[in-house]
């Protein structure tokens, strides 16, 4: 038998409330609000209330897939990489750098964040560069 | 804290039960090893342990299970033995009594369980204040406060998520045939009001709904009039007996008179 919670933090929003993921035989079953944490102390929005689900769920993506005509087919990561790659350089030269824009997140780090602005700035050469909040 | 690791160490060796659930720290856990029990603690911070017990139960269809309970939680698991959510030979309370300050701090009309194994039982006061106060305002006014209240939400299914007797498979909530979906506050007051009208003779007054609540409503205060209304109607007060049948449980079988006023 096992059943524990585990202390961490949302990984939804920039807020970062306190969640409890609560494990039993190694799997998640739930999430709780984190009582007394800093953020949220004990409250929860729809998102954080659901946000294990995603973890064991059946549709969840487990290896890049690459569009070829109407359907997906799995790849590498090396050849789905190379054709990212490739198909920014080219659309860079042929179009410009003004016609690519970046997504980032506030489901990853700060510093992902950073290297993705950077990224866009440095490597591409645009200032398109925004995140989901404002999606 | 030393009766309760004593009658928990003693369950686990003798086999009675395969894990207490309580708190280590300030967290839900299982405890299943007697040398782990130096973390076993009663945190101020609650959590519906007995919902948590329901889902082990489900888990573990062979296993048995130590509980530990506060008032509250021994409300809870009454009305979910009632609800054959939880299998009561399948499960051992041991009772803990909350200290003054807890009491006061939930407005607890009963801060201990009807057998106390560690801490001194002391007299709760429940908070009636708000409702007091709603019930001198007239209807109109009464209304607006409520409106007002339910403006807030932002449908995050708090109050319904925490809720040790919130548990059925489908949701009255999520039915759209009830409730429009799509919009942020929801219909009001039509969302409220159908949890509250599913509150009756369940709601044990734990006030973890108003405690998971985001938007501040005062949502044990709805309940409180719910709970005095079964109360008023039926006699009935949920959490209090396993044998006593709840109002919904014997309306069908001839033994219930309608009172005359609702004739």
């Amino acid at each position: 038998m096992e059943y524990r919670t585990v202390p961490s933090i949302c990984p939804y929003c920039g807020c970062g409330c306190g969640v409890l993921l609560e494990v039993a035989e190694g799997r998640l079953i739930g999430v709780l609000p984190q009582k007394g944490h800093p953020v949220n102390d004990g409250k929860l929005c729809i998102k954080g209330w659901t946000c294990h689900e995603f973890v064991h769920s059946e549709r969840r993506l487990t290896k890049p897939l690459i569009k070829e005509g109407e359907g997906f087919r799995e790849a590498s990561w090396e050849e789905a990489l190379g054709l990212v790659a490739s198909r920014l350089k080219e659309i860079k030269e042929k179009e410009g750098p003004s016609s690519i824009a970046f997504l980032c997140s506030a489901k990853c780090t700060n510093e992902e964040n950073y290297l993705l602005q950077k990224f866009s700035r440095a490597v591409i050469g645009t200032n398109n560069i925004d995140h989901c909040a404002r999606l | 804290m030393e009766p309760l690791k004593e009658r928990v160490k003693e369950l686990l060796e003798k086999g009675e039960i395969g894990g207490f659930l309580g708190y280590r720290g300030d967290l839900p856990y299982l405890f299943t090893r007697a040398e782990e029990l130096d973390g076993l603690a009663v945190s101020p911070r609650r959590y519906p342990l007995p919902q948590i017990l329901a889902k082990l139960q489900g888990l573990y269809p062979e296993g048995r299970f130590g509980l530990l309970v506060r008032g509250c939680d021994e409300r809870s698991l009454i009305e979910l033995i009632k609800n054959n959510k939880i299998q009561s030979e399948r499960v051992v309370p041991l009772g803990v009594a909350c200290d003054q300050e807890l009491a006061e701090r939930c407005g607890c009309e009963r801060p201990y369980p009807t057998e106390v194994l560690l801490g001194e039982k002391v007299e709760g006061k429940e908070g009636w204040e708000l409702l007091e106060r709603l019930e001198a305002m007239d209807e109109e006014e009464r209304f607006r406060f409520w409106m007002s209240q339910f403006a807030k939400c932002i449908k995050c299914y708090g109050c319904r998520n925490i809720c040790p007797q919130c548990f059925c498979d489908t949701c009255a909530l999520e039915e759209e045939d009830l409730i429009a979906g799509g919009t942020i506050p929801p219909e009001m007051p039509a969302f409220h009001l159908v949890r509250a009208f599913h509150m009756a003779g369940r709601c044990v007054d734990c006030g973890l709904c108003e405690e998971a609540c985001p938007a501040g409503i005062p949502l044990r205060t709805l309940y409180k009039e719910v709970r005095r209304a079964v109360k008023d109607l039926f006699g009935y007060e949920p959490g209090l007996s396993v044998e006593e049948k709840e109002p919904f449980g014997y309306l069908g079988d001839g033994r219930y008179e309608v009172p005359e006023r609702l004739k």
